[in-house]
């Protein structure tokens, strides 16, 4: 998959090309969230945080997020844990599977604040976790160094 | 034992449980609608609180946390949620209450010290309509009053065996 030039803190990372200034441009980003008012605050936050989002996917669930990442590339996928049909750890799980989605991080964003919660979506291959509630600064503090390839 | 047994055991009576669920709602008020909640006066407003969101709890807390308040204050949930004004009640109101009860219910038992990983949440759910009777196997109800812009909210965990 073609990157979009993403700018960095400053720091170069194999993979993205960095641009040297603290926000980030022409992020496709797919957002995972059973709420519609959830999906539209963490894209809010997103905006608010400074980074450049160009387009913004949405999906209900994990089945409806692997149907659309097949569909629609994506840069960066913000995901909720506790959902209907497909939860978030089975999807991060299965989307190692998709050709067109390997090594686009994966934030987490959800009620589940556990330790072992944590544990159990960085195993399964997600590059970050964000509980709720959370402010637009926590999303940046926690997505751009995803962004990055910061560990 | 459950963790809730487990912490009764050990003193942790109502006057642990209710400040901790207080301030669980009043961080995700804070954070999400930038509004915050206060303590309910000894008079209230009387006020009809006909929108109830409610999530289980299962594992070592097994129960319902719920909220109640008026359509109004759900709706200026909504409007607070969003950055936008929503003048009436409809999906996206109830969607944005159920969400607020999630993550109330979420903050709550990410407070309690060993219970995250063993309690689950289920999805929220929402009621219109002030005439029922809701039945359930509680053994233990903690309940507090918060104001949510000169309107009252209802907090409540009902805890089952």
């Amino acid at each position: 998959m073609d990157r979009l030039p993403i700018r960095t803190l400053g720091d170069a990372y194999t993979g993205l090309e960095p641009v040297g200034a603290a926000t980030m441009d022409n992020i496709r980003t797919l957002i995972v969230d059973d709420s519609s008012v959830m999906r539209k605050i963490v894209e809010r936050s997103l905006r608010q945080a400074g980074l450049g989002i160009a387009e913004v996917w949405e999906a209900g669930n994990g089945a409806e997020a692997l149907a659309s990442v097949q569909e629609h590339p994506v840069d960066l996928i913000l995901c909720d844990i506790n959902m209907p049909v497909m939860d978030g750890l089975e999807f991060v799980k299965q989307l190692g599977g998709v050709a067109n989605a390997k090594g686009v991080p994966v934030v987490m964003i959800t009620t589940e604040g556990s330790e072992g919660h944590v544990v159990q979506a960085l195993s399964a291959g997600a590059r970050g976790y964000i509980r709720k509630p959370f402010t637009p600064d926590q999303v940046k503090e926690h997505v751009l160094p995803v962004l990055a390839g910061k560990p | 034992m459950n963790t809730f047994r487990a912490m009764q055991a050990q003193g942790a009576g109502h006057d642990f449980w209710l400040p901790t669920l207080r301030l669980a709602a009043k961080e995700v008020f804070d954070l999400m609608l930038a509004s915050g909640l206060e303590d309910a006066p000894e008079s209230l407003p009387d006020k009809k609180l006909e929108v109830t969101s409610m999530v289980g709890l299962a594992g070592g807390l097994s129960g319902i946390l719920s909220i109640r308040c008026s359509t109004k204050s759900a709706v200026r949930m909504a409007s607070r949620m969003l950055g936008a004004d929503s003048d009436k009640p409809g999906p996206e109101v109830w969607d944005a209450v159920g969400e607020v009860c999630n993550m109330v219910a979420g903050n709550f038992k990410n407070k309690i010290t060993g219970l995250g990983d063993g309690c689950t949440l289920s999805v929220p759910t929402v009621i219109t309509g002030a005439d029922y009777e809701r039945r359930t196997m509680a053994v233990d109800e903690i309940s507090v009053t918060l104001m949510f812009e000169a309107e009252p909210l209802v907090l409540s965990l009902e805890v089952q065996s």
